[in-house]
């Protein structure tokens, strides 16, 4: 049983990061018709923020310790960031602890910036296109800005921690009644998995109980028809592209402190990201979320040993398995609309 | 009536051909290869020699990469007479003169192995059919290094390993044409052991996870071995795929498994990742069967510990070199290395660099470029003086056995390169093993092809 809620833990974990970035992937499918490969590397670049804040963060200047030597045994440099010199030790220690959140507020103008010219510099020019064009453009682009990443900050993992205060896991199994240290889950993990619960209900308030959205949900619903009604379509298109890059950009942002980013963790996620779009339903932006959440939760499930002991490897094929069975038995997805991608 | 064939002129000309093949064993002696720059494939005809460093300069180990780079671009440098000759000038082989190998200028093609077999043999093939390389050396994985040791044993070239560090590199998949300096999985859990022994206790459980793949499965048998030989049980192992970033599915049942040790049979991006999940659940601050909770990285890198940041603190390893050394060989390659690059040299620049000396110096002393004259010279050299102590190439795997680090992550680095400190040097004669060794029985170093 303890396993079994640990497993759930993690899957909704998993889950929460999964139906972010496919949150994104469809508001741009659902909104623009694009098909954007380039996703990825989106969730990359926000964790990338966090890097880069926290090489803000810590910019110091330089003093010479002539007691200490270094490893030519030269006098030692020493370096003090500049924020603990501005603002006292203790808080700009405190400043450089709390990085990774503080770089929420840096990656939003950032994301929603680098969504602008994606879409304004390369992706308008393939609305027309078939969408085999879209995935080799959308492709090609990710891959360009992996190697970019590569090139500034290389190709090995950079540690990004959580706030000292978020380090430790919580003891579930004490509340659940069973003995201590039996159900510990990481405290930075159940923080993710609360942003990404706000991300998303913010995304669904803001189609839902905005005007801007309104269009936007009646643009995806029928584009010509309100393109008649005199309203600049593409215009509010353009600024959901930037509004889904923020939201893969804060979906990096949070994840920097679980695993330590790299050029490449984009593309890692790409591909799962597509299946849980498929089998959400292409454009149902509901039907993403719910199908991030379950194949979060099952690939858990998969990687429990007894599990793994009946079927080895079914771990690294459960989710494909799963979107085999949904697309045999509901063709459009879990809950797709008609008409989207059949023409 | 007769029915054979056999004419005097036949029946000499087939003498002559067996006399050949019969004299071969004593050709390939001594001072015979003095002149000899014919005869085997890229055999240099100009005032120059062509190296062919194979690297990955792409992909997850490119940074590992980049620092065997630098390392034999130093290691160049110091062949053709530059900079302060690094550790030309600790080693104790003298052959080396600074004025390139057999007195002909060394320079030098790279290749990107992307961390990929298929892709590296491509570029191992295309350094030495259209850049006629002569030596092939580097990589960052077993995996690509007994791809590309195969194909230089077909193509007949000599392969000086890089940082590869599977059991089967040197056992069931060893070459005749291929040479490992770096050490093994068998020689980690040799020297850790003992060690994890002490300081935890004999009366511990483990629960491994391991990378699949030839380095995880034989760095994984290894240290199991070793840990049950000194009264550990094992609770269970598990194989994680090699491309898991996030491992806390994999970490989670370790929880409630009864094992008060977790080991991470994994290394680069594996290791960091799996190392932060364990962290993360709180495995450090747990106790099982009344002992502190402790996790065991079998294969320490620093360019990767750097990566896993604080979470590497107190957590046991081993590893090949390691910058801190006091020995004269380790100093002179730092101030080299240190000098030109501002930062201290990795343990995968330091194997490159000395397997770079190593070829050039056999060269030297064989007085050929022919890889059999080479093999010959490499073959049970005893050295001195490349940063680990008395070495010895073993003749019969091509395998250097010397002393290996078992290091701890440091609990207060005074710098970003400052995340490992030396615990233990075990000796050589604690780590080595008999060449029918089980954990390296099967495969055949076969005899050295020349290539032509």
């Amino acid at each position: 049983m303890d396993a079994f809620i640990l497993q759930l833990l993690n899957g909704l974990d998993k889950g929460s990061a999964y139906a972010l970035i496919a949150l994104g992937l469809t508001l741009i499918f659902g909104t623009l018709g694009v098909v954007n490969f380039a996703h990825g590397a989106l969730f990359m670049i926000g964790a990338f923020c966090s890097v880069t804040l926290s090489r803000i963060l810590t910019l110091s200047y330089e003093t010479v310790d002539e007691t200490q030597k270094d490893f030519l045994g030269n006098p030692l440099v020493v370096k003090t960031p500049y924020v603990e010199k501005w603002f006292g030790p203790e808080t700009g220690a405190a400043i450089i602890d709390w990085a990774v959140p503080l770089a929420i507020l840096f990656a939003i103008p950032v994301m929603i910036f680098v969504g602008y010219v994606m879409e304004r510099g390369l992706i308008k020019h393939f609305y027309k296109r078939p969408h085999a064009d879209q995935i080799l453009v959308t492709f090609g682009l990710a891959i360009v800005l992996q190697e970019v990443i590569k090139y500034f900050y290389g190709a090995n993992p950079i540690p990004t921690p959580a706030p000292g205060a978020f380090t430790g896991s919580f003891d579930f199994g004490v509340l659940l009644g069973f003995d201590p240290n039996a159900i510990i889950y990481p405290y930075w993990r159940l923080v993710y998995f609360f942003f990404a619960g706000i991300v998303i209900s913010a995304v669904f308030g803001f189609l839902q109980f905005t005007t801007f959205g309104m269009v936007v949900r009646a643009g995806m619903a029928d584009r010509e028809t309100v393109g008649l009604l005199g309203i600049n379509i593409d215009k509010r298109f353009t600024i959901m592209f930037g509004i889904a890059a923020a939201v893969a950009g804060l979906a990096g942002v949070m994840y920097t402190p679980i695993n330590s980013p790299n050029y490449h963790m984009g593309m890692d996620f790409l591909v799962l990201s597509f299946v849980v779009v498929v089998v959400g339903g292409m454009g149902s932006l509901p039907g993403a979320v719910l199908a991030g959440f379950m194949l979060g939760i099952l690939e858990s499930f998969a990687s429990m040993n007894w599990i793994k002991d009946i079927v080895p490897g079914i771990d690294q094929i459960i989710i494909y398995l799963v979107a085999i069975i949904i697309l045999l038995t509901r063709p459009r997805g879990l809950m797709g609309r008609k008409g989207v991608m059949e023409d | 009536m007769s029915n054979t064939n056999f004419t005097r002129r036949g029946l000499l000309k087939t003498s002559a051909v067996a006399g050949a093949g019969l004299a071969v064993p004593t050709i390939f002696t001594g001072d015979v290869w003095a002149d000899a720059h014919s005869g085997y494939l890229n055999a240099p005809q100009g005032s120059t020699v062509t190296l062919g460093f194979n690297v990955p300069q792409s992909g997850p180990y490119a940074d590992e990469g980049a620092d065997e780079l630098r390392a034999y671009e130093l290691a160049v440098e110091h062949l053709n007479g530059g900079g302060d000759g690094g550790m030309m000038g600790t080693f104790s082989s003298k052959a080396l003169e600074g004025n390139g190998i057999l007195g002909k200028k060394v320079e030098y093609v790279t290749g990107d192995t992307q961390t990929k077999s298929d892709a590296a043999r491509a570029s191992a093939k295309s350094m030495i059919e259209k850049d006629g390389a002569i030596m092939i050396t580097g990589g960052s994985s077993s995996g690509v290094a007994v791809a590309v040791q195969g194909l230089c044993q077909e193509a007949g070239i000599i392969f000086m390993a890089g940082l590869t560090h599977s059991n089967d590199t040197t056992g069931k998949d060893k070459k005749a044409n291929g040479f490992r300096h770096f050490f093994n999985g068998y020689m980690s859990a040799a020297a850790l052991a003992p060690v994890l022994a002490a300081r935890y206790g004999t009366d511990r459980t483990a629960y491994h996870l391991t990378a699949d793949y030839t380095w995880g499965w034989t760095q994984q048998e290894s240290i199991q071995a070793a840990t049950e030989a000194l009264g550990w049980q094992t609770a269970n192992n598990v194989l994680t795929p090699l491309a898991t970033t996030d491992f806390s599915s994999y970490v989670a049942p370790v929880l409630n498994s009864g094992a008060d040790v977790l080991v991470l049979n994994h290394y680069g991006g594996n290791m960091v990742n799996s190392l932060t999940s364990a962290v993360q659940f709180g495995l450090r601050e747990k106790q099982v069967n009344g002992k502190d909770f402790e996790i065991v990285v079998p294969l320490y890198s620093r360019l990767m510990a750097k990566g896993a940041g604080a979470n590497v603190k107190g957590i046991f390893g081993s590893t090949n070199w390691h910058w801190s050394l006091p020995d004269e060989g380790s100093q002179a390659f730092v101030k080299s290395f240190g000098t030109k690059y501002g930062f201290p040299p990795s343990q995968a620049a330091h194997t490159v660099y000395c397997q770079t000396l190593l070829y050039a110096d056999a060269a030297q002393r064989a007085g050929t470029f022919n890889p059999c004259g080479i093999a010959e010279a490499l073959e049970g050299f005893e050295f001195d003086g490349l940063g680990n102590g008395p070495v010895l190439y073993r003749a019969e795997d091509h395998q250097c056995f010397k002393d290996v680090l078992v290091v701890k992550g440091k609990d207060n680095p005074t710098s970003e390169f400052d995340l490992l400190e030396i615990v233990e040097i075990t000796p050589r004669a604690q780590v080595e093993y008999a060449v029918d060794h089980p954990m390296f029985a099967g495969g055949d170093l076969g005899t050295c092809n020349p290539g032509a």
